[in-house]
């Protein structure tokens, strides 16, 4: 009972921490927003070229929202001394990383699948590919929680830890954009994405399996 | 009498060197052992240690009971209030006794709706030691618990210790201001010390001392 009890525990805190600094929380939305609204004014509002642009433009714009919350993902924590308490005790540390990883996702993820559909309207992105464009979404935006995760525990306390996480996250998620983008495009283009789907679906659970266990070794490291 | 705690030759390296001298550490039922020795000599990180935080690197750890570790750090989220604070430690363990009994006992009662943000060093400390009571853990580990409180604080966590003691619980403590007013039946002293000065040291010293002739 109290296995899932802590990382409900420290589920439903990081919960209460986010509503009660919104501002801060629906910063990577707005910042989504803005790549949105402003693309189009940038290149202009030619249909075809929006519609060709608008998986990568979506999948980098979910990317980068990720990114913003990164910083903060772990550092308060080390900070005001509660990220050592996850370690007193037999508690799994693991299950705490989820629930951490899955606040984190709640916060930068979900809000870009659930901006996706007027995202895509707005950058004219073919109607028949918008499931595929929310699917791609729902199966990998988890990998850009947990491989920025990894990422932000191993920097956790070195200085100028922004510019080393910016490096380090960048080839890990290279594979994530490449066969999410792939299959919005096949999809665009009346093709069948089931095989960019599934290597993203693959690429996700890898990292579900190892990232968690990475780090809370990373984690460990950095209160040594 | 149960042992709550037992540690054997235990040993932590930093940088390739003992921080400390091999340990054996047993914590008995209603004892408490103070650590005692000047700064740098490894307090902190052997009860970092005995918590779990860091993992020996030789030696044996074996904890019969739950611990918890009250450190330099609060471990208090400032955007929470105190409350919401302690209703998060009663969650995740075993719970003990109700918030406003706990908040009452360190001084901290009616601030319960306040942002633990908004309070003092020596309010944060009790609200931190506050943690203590709202989870039934019978190993304390407790890290300069006397920092920054005034005399009654002082004689409070004096308080708590001998409560935690007569309930059956084990304590050890790092100090050096201050020694806790304990029954002295039960208690121990361990006077670290540290680890052997690495030889590297003293090389560069012979060398600069080679350089300055």
């Amino acid at each position: 009972m109290s296995e899932t009890g802590s990382a409900s525990a420290l589920f439903r805190r990081d919960m209460k921490l986010a509503f009660r600094r919104l501002g801060e929380s629906l910063l990577p939305l707005f910042f989504l927003f803005t790549v949105i609204v402003l693309i189009p004014l940038g290149v202009g509002p030619g249909p075809n070229l929006l519609a060709r642009m608008a998986p990568g433009m979506i999948w980098v714009a979910a990317l980068l929202a990720s990114l913003l919350a990164l910083e903060h993902l772990f550092r308060p924590d080390l900070e005001d001394g509660t990220l050592e308490q996850w370690f007193v005790g037999e508690h799994s540390v693991y299950r705490r990383v989820l629930a951490r990883l899955f606040s984190h996702w709640l916060i930068t993820g979900l809000p870009v699948i659930l901006f996706s559909p007027l995202a895509a309207e707005m950058l004219h992105l073919p109607r028949h590919a918008l499931d595929t464009l929310i699917f791609s979404l729902l199966i990998g935006t988890p990998a850009l929680s947990l491989l920025g995760g990894l990422a932000a525990a191993l920097t956790l306390s070195t200085r100028g830890a922004s510019v080393l996480l910016s490096i380090l996250i960048f080839p890990l998620i290279v594979p994530l954009v490449i066969f999410a983008t792939g299959a919005v495009s096949m999809a665009a283009d009346s093709l069948d994405s089931s095989a960019h789907l599934g290597l993203l679906a693959a690429f996700t659970i890898l990292s579900l399996t190892l990232a968690p266990i990475g780090i809370a070794a990373a984690l460990r490291m950095n209160l040594e | 009498m149960s042992r709550l705690l037992e540690a054997h030759r235990l040993e932590f390296h930093r940088y390739g060197n003992p921080v400390f001298q091999p340990l054996d550490i047993s914590l008995e039922a209603g004892r408490a052992i103070v650590l005692t020795g000047p700064n740098g000599v490894g307090k902190t990180t052997l009860l970092r240690l005995l918590a779990g935080i860091l993992a020996p690197v030789r030696g044996s750890l074996v904890h019969n009971a739950p611990a918890a570790f009250v450190g330099h750090l609060p471990a208090v989220k400032g955007d929470l209030t105190c409350r919401e604070n302690l209703d998060y430690e009663r969650r995740v363990g075993p719970p003990g006794v109700g918030l406003a009994e706990a908040l009452a006992t360190v001084g901290l009662a009616g601030l319960g709706s306040r942002p633990s943000r908004a309070l003092s060093a020596g309010q944060k400390r009790r609200l931190g030691l506050a943690r203590l009571l709202v989870r039934r853990t019978p190993v304390w580990l407790l890290d300069e618990p006397y920092a920054s409180l005034d005399d009654a604080g002082c004689a409070g966590v004096d308080a708590l210790i001998n409560g935690h003691l007569a309930n059956g619980g084990g304590v050890v403590l790092a100090t050096h201001q201050r020694h806790p007013k304990v029954d002295p039946e039960r208690l121990d002293n361990i006077v670290m010390q540290a680890g052997i000065i690495e030889d590297g040291a003293d090389d560069d010293m012979n060398q600069a001392a080679e350089v300055s002739q």
